[in-house]
């Protein structure tokens, strides 16, 4: 990168010729800035325009993204010394962050209020927030994708302890911050025996020297040597790493506690655009830059060196249990935002298949679950923020009870979103599932068939906790008679998020044809079919983490 | 000369004293300090390949580290200040409102 950048003649001139490609991010963040200086500036009574300032914001970048995808025309086009590259997967995913920030926001205003700490930086941060995640998207170099994942995460941190005041917050604040950095460090130590290794951070020219890397006749210093342990470790490292950021399960149990803890509307912000943006990176990582570490790494028969399975086989298993711990530990619960991490956790696993069906419609389904999966999520907080009130925080169950008496609009809304998280046809959920399961059940592998019948299975699961919501609002009797008030701004969010999950599942051609242009970028990859046992073993191999057991 | 192989040892080494204070620590300060030596730890391994390739993207990763860990410890130091003053107890194991 460097010495490109001795000679070119003038840097301005590769700017010039760049910099419309992050033009979305650019406006964010003067935004962002904006919104910091203004909020010094307003009377405490008027901190509530910063949100509106930042709704702007973010209707500006997403104006301008859709400028930048008009004018890509069919082609990636990569900026920055191939450290920044604009295609469908990445204008997609963007989209997807500035939507879900926009409704958080408008979630949030009411809110702020009712807890007595309406402040301009708490916006602020989600602008920094979005900026960082619109880079995971985007970056294709390890560099870029750290800088940006930091951005994101230490921005979260501080919102996670927004109620300075509030033990909760600040406990739930320390947990995310400790198990975050530490699983920094983690990804770090990886991305460096990957740069050891290949001698480069861009994920093109990495995806490049790794399968020589991995070849049984690399000579480095004259004599053949085996660096395929080497390489499964630093893979191993660096999705552990990405399974911290996207709560799989034996990373996952930061999530209970930092969901609980943190005010509701960042709850919805981070279990939406935050696992997003962590699935873009992962998706960045691993399908464009360790994309032939996904099979087996073949060993050789002359010197006996035994085959090792690839990451396919790590995100099978952990999917796997993901999918059933989620599901199973949210049965019981009864606070709602702890059982929506915990259904947030088994989302992650089916978000998992995807990656790991690895062909057109597994692509497809994994972009499509996240984006439906932001509306339907956003959706379900967005109903809990409207039940905080004078005294009422309105996180457990009970205070769901005999809602549909109280808030007829609001109970239909969180039942279509309910719906929509177990997967039940009208709704988008089902679109999402359908192409998860789908992208398993094509590849016609053993395996990932019995993977999918698995998830199917846990989906049914799942419904059990969704109808728990559901009997608790229709059936039980009141228990509390407070009047639940709702914001304007908070029900144009619901209305949007549940207009668009009922319209996705109608109508989802647009959608779909959408996502799977994001979803042409990665190598499809093929099974075979005559040894595909071998392509998902029975045990896990030695250095992967073993499936934690059951915490609590 | 030391060769390369020291480097990355003592980085490997320094990585699993961090992580392994990480998980045995109690006292929030400790364990953010383990967690800055797993950063260090990174930092020395990137160094040393950096010069052993002769490519400067390494060193450039470990400046963007440095600074990435020292916003991370602005943060950090604010949130355990918080933590503290809510409970006065640095302890991990103290803060357990947040189960179920």
């Amino acid at each position: 990168m460097f010495a490109f950048l001795q000679t070119s003649p003038d840097l301005s001139v590769i700017l010039q010729q760049t910099k419309e490609l992050i033009m979305p991010e650019v406006l964010l963040l003067l935004f962002a800035c904006a919104a910091l200086v203004i909020d010094v500036l307003l009377p405490r009574q008027q901190k509530f325009l910063v949100a509106w300032l930042s709704i702007v914001g973010l209707l500006v970048s997403l104006v301008s993204l859709i400028f930048v995808y008009k004018g890509m025309g069919s082609s990636a086009k990569a900026g920055f010394f191939g450290m920044i590259v604009i295609d469908p997967y990445a204008v997609v995913f963007k989209m997807m962050f500035l939507i879900g920030a926009l409704l958080a926001i408008l979630l949030s205003i009411k809110y702020l209020d009712e807890e007595g700490e309406q402040r301009g930086e708490y916006y602020a941060l989600i602008l920094f927030a979005v900026v960082g995640m619109m880079f995971m998207a985007s970056g294709v170099d390890l560099l870029t994708l750290f800088i940006a994942l930091e951005l994101m995460a230490i921005s979260v941190y501080i919102l996670v302890g927004y109620l300075r005041r509030d033990q909760r917050s600040n406990e739930a604040a320390m947990k995310y911050f400790l198990l975050g950095a530490f699983s920094s460090g983690v990804l770090l130590y990886g991305i460096s025996m990957v740069y050891g290794m290949t001698g480069s951070t861009n994920l093109a020219d990495i995806a490049k020297a790794l399968p020589v890397v991995i070849g049984a006749n690399y000579q480095p210093l004259g004599q053949a040597v085996d660096m395929r342990y080497l390489v499964l470790m630093s893979m191993i490292l660096m999705a552990a790493g990405m399974f911290f950021k996207v709560a799989a399960v034996p990373f996952h149990m930061w999530a209970p506690d930092a969901y609980e803890g943190a005010p509701t509307s960042i709850t919805a912000f981070m279990s939406v655009a935050v696992k997003a943006a962590s699935f873009a990176m992962f998706g960045r990582i691993f399908l464009y830059g360790l994309p032939d570490l996904r099979g087996t790494l073949e060993g050789n028969a002359t010197s006996h060196l035994p085959a090792l399975p690839g990451w396919a086989v790590l995100l099978g298993v952990v999917s796997a249990i993901t999918i059933v711990w989620g599901n199973l530990a949210a049965l019981t619960q009864t606070n709602t935002k702890r059982l929506l991490a915990y259904s947030s956790i088994s989302h992650a696993g089916y978000t998992l298949l995807g990656i790991i069906a690895g062909n057109q419609t597994g692509y497809t389904g994994f972009v499509i679950y996240l984006f439906i999966y932001t509306l339907m999520n956003l959706g379900v907080f967005g109903c809990i923020i409207a039940l905080r009130r004078r005294g009422i925080i309105g996180d457990r169950m009970e205070d769901l009870n005999g809602l549909m008496k109280k808030a007829p609009w609001l109970t239909v809304m969180m039942t279509i979103f309910l719906l929509s998280l177990g997967g039940i046809p009208p709704t988008a959920g089902f679109i999402g599932k359908f192409y998860l399961f789908a992208g398993l059940i094509e590849t016609g592998n053993p395996w990932l068939v019995r993977l999918a019948i698995l998830a199917v299975l846990m989906s049914a699961v799942s419904l059990y906790y969704y109808l728990r919501f559901i009997r608790a609002m229709y059936i039980e009797a009141e228990t509390e008679m407070q009047p639940v008030m709702q914001s304007w701004p908070l029900r144009i969010a619901l209305a949007t998020a549940a207009l668009f999950v009922l319209l996705i599942g109608i109508f989802p051609q647009q959608l779909i044809a959408l996502t799977q242009k994001a979803a042409t970028g990665p190598k499809t990859y093929v099974y075979q079919n005559d040894g595909a046992e071998h392509a998902a073993p029975k045990s896990p191999p030695q250095s992967m983490p073993s499936p934690a057991p059951p915490p609590r | 000369m030391i060769s390369l192989s020291w480097y990355l040892g003592l980085s490997a080494l320094l990585f699993t004293i961090g992580a392994i204070g990480v998980i045995i620590k109690r006292n929030v300060i400790t364990i953010f300090l383990c967690i800055e030596l797993m950063l260090n730890a990174v930092n020395l391994s990137f160094v040393s390949l950096s010069s052993y390739f002769k490519e400067i993207s390494g060193q450039l990763f470990v400046f963007i580290v440095m600074t990435v860990a020292a916003a991370e410890a602005a943060v950090g130091l604010a949130i355990i200040i918080s933590i503290f003053r809510n409970r006065a107890s640095l302890n991990v194991d103290e803060a357990d409102n947040l189960k179920m």
